[in-house]
């Protein structure tokens, strides 16, 4: 019964847990296999004529097109860029193919496509080359979006999760969970009085901001899908360490408590758009979080927690009356487990 | 002539040898006794009348703490002993020997406690062979002081005297001691500096009198004490421990005392008096002693006796502490209970004002047991200490199993045989010191039977912590069980049986086969085969666990499917907890159907009508809102019962679902009319009773099956088990229904294990 798999995708698949790694690992890593590709980074890290580059590639789809504090034509530039930048590279150039449905309207796909340049102009990058292709109508949903983009690396690029060491100390730009409440009350049609926006932001400045300070991160990731929890999974998962959190210096806006305690969500599992986890060695901890709050994608940093020697592989949240829970990506969409 | 008996069962370590020599010699019979790693083996010789006197007595008289599984006698040559004499015991004397439970004082070690002429008058670690540590103190086996931890302390002549003459009660007590050459007792403060005190038992009831609250540690960890009559020092503990309502449960000192917090059965003072001296629930006395704080709004009161020699100290006659305390395991939130003198110091800074300890070690934690009476006998709620590791006897044994439990109340098994360990209560699994706990639980186990384990099996919730640790395990073959399934085997396995059954597993939150969650179902359970035929709708969670934790939110969720969402306004001043934008929010997305996780489960639709009834909309615990709709109903087994609706759920076809929509507009109706809520409580339970027989007829009508078992944690509910056992029993029906093991989560992995075993079998 345990081993027993569906043979058809189900939405869980895409959910961002651990149903879509093992999707991809089994269907895609498996016959794809290379040096590059089994690095398993959101970038792939090249040498091309001598240069060091980073390659990535996304899929936007977003239901609202337009929401508070973006669109995915903003989405779409932001998170290929992001991917780049935390890869430690600086994001040069990128593509861009859109899949448009019959009836869609042109006024909006204006829109869009103005916050595709004015975001892309906003992150320093060039869209050099692209692809439009439309589907009947009712077998697409509206616009598709996908971009690619090339960054050039820097010497000092992150090493990944496996060079954490205990001690090291974790940070983060803000407040979690902005852009994954805002799209689940907009989906749910849930009123936000407050005005609470997407953070959906280009990061490429904020980590130059870090390394112009002499900050060399041992670890850099973007928490999108998949949330600030799945980040600290991957970073426990990926090294010997454990990852320590406490849950008083964890940045959380009012706004996205509420929706999180309406819904029954956790802001930990909210999708973030203009967010980047930086796990530095100690002694460069307080010159990190000076340049982050120094930067406008900034101005709320936190250190989060600590990389430990205990617990190897898993991430603890230390909670407000001194309880230790542990923090895992659900395999699919949560189901409850309390009684 | 000469016979030769091998025993097997618990038969070391508790007296067994010494009794087999006192028989033997009052009888006149030569021959020998050993242990081995199977048991026990007796030589006896003489005249034929004495060797038949003997065997006839060795399962009558053998010692209150051992149990005889087996018996094999033969006759063999004469040998021509004429004294008997116990043996060395045989090398590598583990395998197959059980480990005996932790057991409370006895009467003779309680009567020289309080002698002033005995040498261990008030001494705190007075035991003998048929009480005191075991489980929580050994290390590995053979069951040896080395093995122990008493192997820090060297006796002193006169306690190895009593340790080497089997005319003794002391005779191979691995944790004898006395106040010359054995443990300890000393108080500290908050800081866990030293108080000196001439008698540190005085010291700690003169503090517990001036309204101190006291970490003292126990048998299987520490408990947190305090005068159960103070209300402000209660809530003082409450706020230390961030615990809000969950209750507190009670030591006092003897029976008397207990009748006057309680109303007490026969029944129930045999359990609280028994050598497990579990936590019993018992009816709360208005107006008795402990104040409303230990158990806020509960009509019951968890109440033990003491049951090592420091309690009996600390509650004695005289100087004793005179009124109730209250006893609860001394832990952080929900994790573990603190063992070590250590970790006591650091984890309960900020929580106990002062800390009696000893030098003792606890190997093992164990919490207090909890149990209850229902339908006339004792059951389980929580098993662990004086109960673990004793083994539930399976109807069928193969290679050894690992079963690793459900999420909360976690509990794990190990088969060995026919013999299934269930281990102590585990708990919560999402904290991170609860999980560790269960690897140490897990490898400790192992150890002490001396197992390897070839099969692991678990839930099918794929992010039960349980189940991920199940995963990890790659080294073992696993195995997956559906959680209501486990439920209904865990009752079948612990009544030995094997049979084709009808299953009502009745919970709050379980995994089902379609990837929703499931709670309110009637299985045919036929071994490792498992069918639905029938179930609760299934209700939107507003929420998801917050909507479990929220039980307004279930209320909404209830008025949503019964087309009654408009009473919302109405029905908002009963729910203190809920803010009015809220709930209409939620009320606007259940409208517009917002996919929103369901849930079939049982403790739901307790959850939701506690709220609609204003009894409850809020829970602090596990089960907190069931319990208070349960204790606030006016139970009377001829109440009518609200309308339900059984319908398929394709036409013509199963599973039947049980709609409760026009239960809920009845009820409504009825509170309208005026009806009380301790009246609507008592016909909502009438109403559960009524649908789960006529889903057992029905089943029984398609299946021809007349066995019923029952699983789950709503069974806990005192109401719908005795009086759903009663009507199947009386139509007909044979039921079963948990009582060695709980029928909650804890009771999860007996089930899986057995499932393991059939799956193999
Ligand atoms: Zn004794
Ligand atoms: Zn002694």
């Amino acid at each position: 019964m345990a081993e027993s798999r569906s043979r058809t995708i189900s939405l869980g698949h895409g959910s961002g847990g651990l149903l879509t790694h093992d999707l991809v690992h089994e269907v895609f890593g498996a016959r794809l296999a290379n040096p590059v590709l089994d690095g398993g980074g959101d970038s792939a890290l090249l040498e091309v004529g001598g240069a060091r580059i980073a390659f990535t590639t996304d899929s936007f789809v977003v239901s609202p097109l337009v929401f508070p504090g973006g669109d995915i034509g903003k989405l779409a530039v932001c998170g290929t860029v992001n991917d780049l930048a935390v890869a430690g590279a600086v994001p040069r150039f990128l593509s861009l193919a859109v899949v448009l449905e019959e009836g869609f309207d042109r006024d909006l796909l204006e829109r869009i496509a103005d916050s595709i340049a004015h975001t892309a102009a906003a992150a320093e990058v060039l869209v050099v080359t692209g692809d439009t292709k439309v589907v009947e109508k009712g077998k697409g949903d509206g616009v598709y979006l996908n971009t690619a983009g090339v960054g050039l690396l820097r010497p000092a690029a992150p090493g990944g999760a496996a060079s954490a060491r205990p001690g090291d100390v974790v940070l983060v730009n803000g407040p979690c969970g902005d852009h994954g409440a805002v799209i689940v009350s907009a989906r749910s049609g849930i009123e936000l009085s407050s005005g609470l926006q997407s953070d959906c932001a280009p990061l490429g400045g904020l980590v130059a901001a870090l390394y112009d300070a002499g900050v060399t991160p041992r670890f850099m990731r973007d928490p999108t899908r998949g949330g600030t929890a799945g980040v600290l999974a991957e970073l426990a998962r990926g090294g010997a360490c454990g990852v320590e959190v406490d849950e008083t210096s964890l940045p959380v806006r009012d706004e996205v408590r509420g929706v999180c305690e309406l819904l029954g969500m956790d802001p930990l599992f909210l999708a973030n758009e203009g967010k980047v986890i930086v796990v530095v060695p100690p002694e460069q901890a307080a010159a990190a979080l000076a340049a982050l709050r120094g930067h406008p994608h900034g101005t709320a940093a936190a250190a989060i927690g600590a990389i430990t020697a205990a617990h190897p592989g898993q991430v603890v949240l230390r909670t407000r009356y001194g309880g230790q829970r542990l923090i895992d990506m659900p395999v699919s969409d949560p189901l409850p487990r309390i009684c | 002539m000469r016979r030769r008996f091998e025993v097997a069962g618990i038969v070391q370590g508790v007296g067994f040898r010494p009794f087999v020599y006192r028989l033997a010699t009052r009888l006149g019979l030569g021959g020998h006794v050993f242990n081995h790693e199977a048991g026990v083996t007796i030589e006896v010789e003489g005249d034929a009348a004495a060797v038949d006197a003997f065997a006839a007595a060795l399962r009558p008289e053998a010692p209150p703490l051992s149990r005889i599984d087996e018996v094999r006698a033969v006759d063999v040559a004469d040998a021509g002993e004429r004294a008997f004499r116990i043996a060395p015991s045989a090398a590598h004397a583990r395998a197959a020997t059980l480990i005996s439970p932790d057991v409370a004082v006895c009467d003779d070690c309680r009567r020289e406690l309080f002698d002033p002429a005995d040498r261990r008058h008030r001494y705190p670690f007075i035991n003998c062979v048929n009480c005191g540590p075991r489980y929580t103190i050994i290390a590995d086996l053979p069951y040896d002081r080395p093995k122990t931890t008493m192997r820090a302390f060297t006796m002193c002549p006169a306690c190895q005297a009593e340790y080497d003459d089997p005319r003794t009660r002391r005779f191979h007590a691995q944790p004898n001691a006395c106040p010359a050459c054995g443990p300890r007792l000393a108080l500290e403060d908050a800081a866990g500096r030293p108080l000196p005190a001439a008698d540190p038992v005085a010291a700690a009831v003169a503090r517990l009198v001036a309204g101190a609250i006291l970490a003292v540690k126990g048998l299987g960890g520490f408990h947190l004490a305090c005068d159960a009559a103070l209300a402000a020092v209660v809530a003082e503990l409450r706020r230390r421990k961030h615990r809000d309502e969950k209750p507190f449960a009670v030591m006092v000192r003897d029976l008397e005392a207990v009748a006057a917090l309680a109303a007490v059965s026969d029944a129930e003072a045999r359990l609280l008096t028994s050598p497990e001296r579990p936590i019993v629930l018992l009816a709360r006395r208005a107006g008795g002693p402990s104040c409303d704080e230990v158990a806020p709004g509960n009509r019951r009161v968890g109440v033990m006796l003491p049951y090592t020699p420091l309690h009996h100290l600390l509650l004695a006659d005289a100087g004793g502490f005179p009124g109730p305390l209250v006893m609860t395991s001394a832990n952080p939130s929900d994790e573990p209970i603190v063992r070590d003198n250590d970790e006591a110091r650091w984890r309960l800074r900020g929580i106990a004002d002062a800390f009696l300890v000893h030098d003792r070690d606890i190997l093992v934690r164990a919490d207090d047991s909890v149990l209850h009476v229902a339908a006339g006998m004792p059951r389980q709620v929580r098993r662990s200490r004086g109960f673990v590791p004793v083994p539930v006897r399976l109807p069928r044994g193969g290679p050894p199993v690992l079963a690793v439990g459900g999420e909360l109340k976690n509990t794990i098994c190990l088969t060995r045989g026919r013999d299934a360990f269930l281990s102590q209560h585990i708990g919560d699994l999402e904290n991170a010191p609860t999980a560790a706990f269960l690897e140490e639980i897990a490898a400790h186990l192992q150890r002490v039977l001396d197992l390897r384990p070839e099969v692991v099996v678990h839930d099918l919730h794929p992010d039960y912590h349980a189940t991920r640790y199940a995963l990890h395990r790659t080294d073992l073959t696993r195995l997956a069980v559906q959680h209501h399934h486990a439920h209904v085997l865990a009752c079948l396995a612990e009544h030995g049986r094997e049979a084709p059954c009808i299953g009502l597993a009745l919970d709050g939150t379980g995994y089902g086969l379609d990837d929703t969650i499931w709670g309110g179902e009637v299985l045919v359970v036929d071994g490792t085969a498992m069918q639905r035929a029938a179930h609760f709708r299934a209700l939107p969670l507003p929420g998801g666990e917050q909507a479990i934790r929220e039980p307004w939110r279930m209320a909404l969720a209830l008025l949503h499917v019964a087309g009654a969402a408009d009473r919302l306004e109405q029905l908002l001043p009963r729910w203190p907890h809920a803010e009015a934008r809220t709930a209409r929010t939620l009320r606007d997305l259940l409208a517009r159907a917002h996919p929103f996780p369901r849930s079939s489960g049982l403790g739901r639709l307790f959850d939701a009508v506690a709220a609609l009834l204003g009894i409850r909309d809020l829970a602090t615990f596990e089960g907190q809102a069931a319990m208070a709709l349960e204790q606030a109903a006016a139970w009377d087994p001829a109440v009518p019962p609200y309308p339900i609706d059984l319908v398929p759920a394709a036409p013509g076809g199963t599973p039947l679902v049980v709609d409760p929509a026009a239960m809920a507009r009845a009820l409504l109706d009825d509170l309208d009319a005026g009806a009380t809520p301790a009246r609507a409580a008592a016909r909502f339970h009438a109403t559960i009773v009524a649908t789960l027989v006529t889903l057992a007829q029905r089943t029984r009508a398609d299946t021809s099956l007349r066995l019923v078992a029952l699983g789950g944690g709503v069974f806990q509910n005192r109401i719908l088990l005795e009086t759903i056992s009663a009507r199947l029993t009386a139509d007909g029906f044979e039921v079963l229904a948990p009582a060695q093991v709980p029928a909650n989560d804890g009771g999860l992995a007996l089930g899986q294990a057995y499932f393991a075993l059939l799956s193999l079998g």
